[in-house]
């Protein structure tokens, strides 16, 4: 696509085509909208504007289009005004549904990989699996490890690099470890021998991850002695905490809240139940005593197995501002219908979205995807369109603090959105502006979107 | 002078827009030859302006040759301001048409120099070849743009100090509170709306009856600066029943009585630009 045609070719345009929309071939397709009768616009870079759209913008779907410069949404009437610009390319969306990207703040592994015990191959791991995410509408996601030795985490934790998102896979916003330092009576999967509590503080969890330096969220136990000083540290080090794994009740877990916390580990899994004079973590949902000004934030296991749907009604009209679909997923997800070998594992994966040990009926874990969650959050509370969408974007956003950059499609912000139909069904995912798999070609297509300007 | 009278305001926006499509189309404009539309702002042509979209979005209208000026702007509010006729024509009109940024004109209320602005812009429309339809409405008091009452007839584009009439209506949109509510605005004058070839001006509701009636039944006065328009040579004033209250039976009956060679106006044009351009002239000539 060059602009510099030679203006007699250019005004001969004009006149031929005035008016007429230019379509290209392909899903999607950049329409070429008249660019050839424009002046240039003054700033190098390609303007994007995707229209014949209903976008998610302030917690509403509206009509209107999204337009992308320099891989960021940019502001439509500033361009107009003050630079006098317009789009270079018009992608015609079919009248589809335009939103953020997904945002998976935990997830263990997928496609065969498992985070926590590919030590050899970590960094192919993390790439395999952030190439997969991309068909699901994933964009960002944060790398679960749970609990391991320490000589694991030595070996891993360095090695999984903050990464942006782009055609080669979904962002990685940072490392969510979960464990060791939880309760021993709710472990769930977690391997007993390797849990651990802080009796020397601050240097039990140095002794234990060797790093926290790609470390952005932290579940904690918050029973454990001195856990309200390590969260204190831990957000002081610009690590989210979250409080699962847990038998606390409510008192210390607003203690935790007050130390720092913000967040809890796939509410009702993995802790005490609710009761009503002894309401536990769960009852941080309603709680008094969260701080003025802090939104607390939980992730809920939207697969409709992990957690009853009455449960997520019960969570998300106790607490519809905080909620945050999350996978959970492990290295069977991805696979298809079968029987597969898993690590040392045979695991069937059946057609109702389970993966359970080879001729048996336990579960291995959550094998969903970002987009089935949103999808059965919304068919199991009847909430809206938009909530459903936030829950699996500004809200993980917001929980992680970078909700000026993701989770939104608000002006400036990165854009990585998804483009949907009326169900919610995956239909093209873009990272930074560019097209990185749409359903169609089931991949990126170089064609239809060229980088030219993209950063 | 007409006066095209429609049952509601649904209806008047319906015809205005009508006819400003087919003055467009008519046009025919191109590379060489822009169409040139001058542009109200407030409540009354947002019904006008839905309806050009519908007409642009159905492939049917196309603004990538048309000129704009608007008729005015606060001055000293942000430019991205809610309330800023920037904000106001962008969410109510430029963005969902295809009119070129660079051709879409809007007093700029910070400009260091208002008056230079003000110059420059009787400038602008002079080089775009003055302005072929001026499109505008009225306050209840019968002022067009910011020309309030006492306004010269004579006047150009200028700053304008606002009535306290204006400051107390408007201070709804800034949260009730006078002292946020812009006192001066910059406006085209009446004589630079007279100076176009066509001007069309939208008068709808009970509230601006007595307003339609002094602009047109009575006599030309800069207290009811609308007035004015007795004297152009080509205007015509779209209105709603409710508008028309305060007029004697007999204008109101003479009116609707020529409803059969106004609504030829606004046929659909089928015959490409170049017949209809005959045909919507001979019915324009008065």
């Amino acid at each position: 696509m060059s602009r510099q045609k030679s203006s007699a070719s250019l005004k001969r345009k004009c006149q031929d085509d005035r008016g007429k929309v230019v379509r290209g071939k392909g899903p999607w397709s950049a329409a070429v909208y008249g660019y050839l009768e424009m002046p240039s616009n003054k700033s190098s870079s390609t303007i994007y504007q995707f229209y014949n759209c209903r976008i998610l913008k302030d917690g509403k779907l509206q009509r209107e289009d999204l337009w992308i410069r320099d891989g960021k949404i940019l502001n439509p009437e500033k361009l107009f005004f003050d630079e006098k610009g317009y789009a270079d390319v018009r992608i015609d969306c079919k009248n589809l549904l335009i939103a953020p990207g997904y945002i998976d703040v935990q997830i263990n592994g997928g496609f065969g990989v498992d985070f926590s015990s590919d030590v050899e191959n970590c960094e192919e791991g993390i790439s395999k699996v952030a190439k997969g995410l991309l068909a699901y509408g994933c964009t960002s996601f944060c790398p679960t490890i749970v609990t391991s030795p320490p000589e694991i985490y030595k070996q891993i934790l360095p090695r999984i690099k903050l990464r942006d998102g782009s055609s080669e896979g979904a962002g990685v916003l940072g490392i969510h470890i979960e464990g060791p330092f939880i309760s021993k009576d709710k472990k769930g999967a977690h391997p007993e021998r390797y849990l651990r509590k802080f009796r020397q503080g601050w240097d039990d969890v140095l002794d234990t991850y060797s790093t926290l330096e790609g470390v952005r969220l932290f579940t904690i136990a918050p029973e454990l002695e001195n856990s309200s000083d390590i969260i204190k540290q831990m957000v002081k080090r610009n690590i989210r905490v979250s409080v699962g794994h847990s038998s606390a009740n409510l008192s210390q877990a607003e203690a935790a809240v007050k130390a720092g916390a913000t967040c809890i580990t796939h509410l009702f899994n993995a802790m005490g139940p609710f009761h009503h004079r002894d309401p536990g973590i769960v009852g941080l949902l309603t709680s008094h005593k969260i701080p003025k000004g802090v939104t607390l934030f939980y992730g809920m296991i939207a697969d409709g197995i992990h957690t009853d749907p009455a449960a997520l009604r019960i969570a998300y009209r106790a607490h519809p501002q905080g909620l945050m679909v999350v996978t959970d997923a492990i290295n069977a997800m991805g696979f298809p219908i079968g029987t597969h070998k898993i690590g040392q594992l045979d695991v069937d994966v059946t057609s109702d979205g389970r993966a359970c040990i080879s001729g048996t009926n336990t579960l291995c874990g959550s094998i969903v995807t970002m987009d089935k969650c949103v999808k059965h959050f919304l068919e199991a509370t009847n909430c809206s369109i938009e909530e459903a969408l936030e829950a699996g974007t500004r809200h993980p956003a917001e929980m992680m603090g970078i909700a000026a950059q993701k989770g939104t499609l608000d002006y400036n912000s990165d854009a990585d959105f998804i483009l949907l139909d009326d169900e919610l069904n995956v239909q093209a995912t873009y990272i930074a502006g560019e097209l990185v798999w749409d359903k169609v070609t089931g991949n990126h297509d170089k064609r239809v979107i060229q980088r030219k300007g993209i950063s | 002078m007409r006066l095209v009278i429609l049952d509601d305001y649904d209806k008047a926006s319906d015809w205005a827009a009508r006819y400003i499509m087919n003055r467009i189309l008519q046009f025919n404009p191109g590379p060489d030859n822009y169409f040139v539309l001058g542009l109200p702002t407030g409540s009354t042509p947002v019904g006008t302006y839905k309806k050009l979209i519908e007409f642009h979005k159905a492939g049917q209208l196309s603004f990538r040759y048309v000129k704009t000026f608007n008729m005015d702007e606060y001055v000293g509010i942000a430019r991205d301001h809610p309330e800023s006729y920037h904000s106001f024509m962008w969410t109510n009109f430029f963005k969902h048409i295809d009119i070129l940024p660079e051709n879409a004109h809007i007093l700029d209320g910070n400009a260091e120099d208002l008056e230079e602005e003000c110059r420059q812009y009787e400038e602008k429309i002079k080089e775009a070849g003055g302005v072929e339809l001026f499109l505008g409405g009225i306050g209840p008091d019968g002022h067009i743009a910011f020309n309030e009452p006492g306004s010269s007839l004579v006047s150009r584009t200028r700053v304008k100090t606002l009535a306290k009439e204006t400051i107390i209506a408007n201070s709804r949109f800034f949260g009730g509170d006078l002292g946020k509510v812009p006192t001066m605005a910059l406006t085209v004058g009446v004589g630079t709306v007279m100076d176009s070839r066509e001007v069309m001006i939208l008068i709808t509701g009970a509230h601006k009856a007595l307003a339609l009636y002094k602009a047109i039944e009575e006599g030309v006065s800069h207290m009811w600066t609308v007035s004015a328009f007795q004297q152009h040579r080509k205007v015509i004033f779209v209105c709603d029943e409710d508008a028309t209250l305060e007029l004697k039976v007999k204008t109101v009956k003479y009116f609707k009585g020529l409803m059969h060679v106004h609504n030829k106006l606004i046929e659909p044009m089928e015959n490409g630009p170049d017949k209809k351009k005959r045909k919507v002239d001979e019915g324009t000539k008065d």
